[in-house]
């Protein structure tokens, strides 16, 4: 039966499978087949898809290294910053606190020779004020004698200078 | 099968699908006549350059869609390859990644309507398989000597069972080959002829020929997964033939 499996148009009468007549052709185009899968394969694609999965991985394995060395790099440059930020802070306080002691120091100046000014104005504004005060009591005692000497001369009595300035002085001090 | 039904007026014909027919003329079959078998191999061999060779000749490092197929089966096949056959067996990884190719795109493209299906064949299927078994035995005493003889003897079993065992397994070893064969060729062939024998019935059914189409479809579906698996299957159990002539371990 199986050798008849091709008898009429191609109808296939029982397993064409089993018809031994066109295993010698199967079995033919079947190894040429599989010489050039394999040719093709072991020449071109394999190698090929093989060099491409490692350059790959060499490629990821990279830009991996190179992504940590970066970041790396990212975290020295924050530290420097802080250290550069915390620098200027420090420095920064330090010209404050000079600045704040030079004006202090600079006011305490101004401050004593205002100070020295301001006495020795007032010393001389006493001065002149006792001196006003003496010319004061000097021009009263004048201008007692004076009115007193008139007083007497006007009441007819014959005023004796010497008498009447003593006697005023007498009520001046009293 | 078919002879059956002619007297009913049902015309079933499903094994037609797998006469082997030469391409020009009507002539007998010769070694050398190109032959629908040659197509489909023809077929299967472009497939697989455009499919490893074509899409990967940018050798992008972001591949594209074609190429990261490519790359897919390339992965797939060399895991398969290191972890089953060992390290050892990656020296034959071009070659059992021939077979998953070719046996892989066969059972494919013999899915497309009015195709031809290469592998549903035995005389393809057991030259495949006689292959790997030729391929194990010969690296198998190459490398090992006479001590590749020794994975007969089960050395863990106790002494008396040793001889039974060494019977059984090497039976065993040369089933393998027929096995092999017949599970890839096999699948494949009743597939397809189920698939048609419902087409048959779809034609002769008028109306009521929906429920073979939805049978057919869904036939179909199970017929991808048995295309791929069966290439699988046939792949990995390769590698474990392998093992036994490349590899330390006993299995």
């Amino acid at each position: 039966m199986a050798t008849e499996a091709h008898g009429e148009a191609g109808q296939a009468v029982g397993m064409p499978q089993l018809d031994f007549s066109t295993w010698p052709n199967q079995i033919f185009w079947l190894l040429v087949t599989l010489v050039v899968i394999y040719f093709v394969l072991s020449k071109i694609a394999l190698p090929r898809i093989g060099a491409v999965l490692a350059d790959r991985k060499s490629t990821i394995t990279n830009d991996l290294a190179a992504a940590e060395e970066l970041k790396q790099k990212a975290v020295a440059a924050e530290k420097a910053y802080n250290d550069a930020l915390a620098n200027a802070r420090t420095e920064a306080a330090k010209i404050v606190a000079q600045a704040k002691a030079e004006i202090q120091k600079d006011l305490d100046a101004a401050t004593a020779k205002a100070d020295v000014e301001i006495a020795a104005k007032a010393a001389e504004s006493e001065k002149s004020i006792a001196e006003i005060r003496d010319g004061a009591a000097a021009a009263v005692s004048e201008v007692a004698k004076d009115v007193a000497a008139e007083l007497v001369a006007a009441l007819g009595g014959a005023a004796d200078a010497k008498t009447v300035t003593a006697a005023v002085t007498a009520r001046l001090k009293g | 099968m078919a002879t059956e039904e002619h007297a009913g007026g049902l015309q079933i014909h499903p094994m037609d699908q797998f006469v082997v027919k030469p391409l020009f003329g009507d002539g007998p079959i010769e070694w050398y006549t190109p032959t629908n078998v040659t197509l489909w191999m023809g077929i299967a061999v472009l497939a697989m350059i455009a499919l490893l060779v074509l899409s990967t000749r940018r050798r992008a490092i972001v591949p594209s869609r074609g190429q990261s197929v490519a790359e897919l089966f390339y992965g797939f096949i060399h895991k398969m390859v290191e972890d089953v056959a060992g390290h050892e067996g990656l020296k034959f990884f071009p070659y059992i990644m021939t077979l998953f190719m070719f046996v892989f795109l066969s059972n494919m493209l013999g899915l497309i309507p009015m195709s031809f299906t290469t592998t549903s064949h035995i005389a393809v299927t057991a030259v495949l398989a006689l292959l790997v078994f030729l391929t194990v035995t010969l690296v198998g005493f190459y490398r090992k000597g006479i001590g590749f003889l020794s994975m007969f003897w089960v050395s863990s079993a106790p002494l008396i069972l040793r001889p039974i065992l060494a019977v059984i397994e090497l039976i065993s070893y040369f089933v393998r080959p027929l096995s092999h064969s017949i599970r890839l060729g096999g699948n494949l062939m009743a597939g397809h002829a189920v698939i048609k024998v419902f087409a048959g019935f779809a034609g002769a059914m008028g109306v009521a020929s929906v429920v073979p189409i939805a049978a057919i479809a869904a036939i179909y579906g199970l017929e991808l997964l048995v295309a791929a698996v069966q290439a699988y299957v046939f792949t990995i159990l390769t590698c474990v033939y392998l093992r036994d002539a490349v590899g330390d371990a006993h299995h």
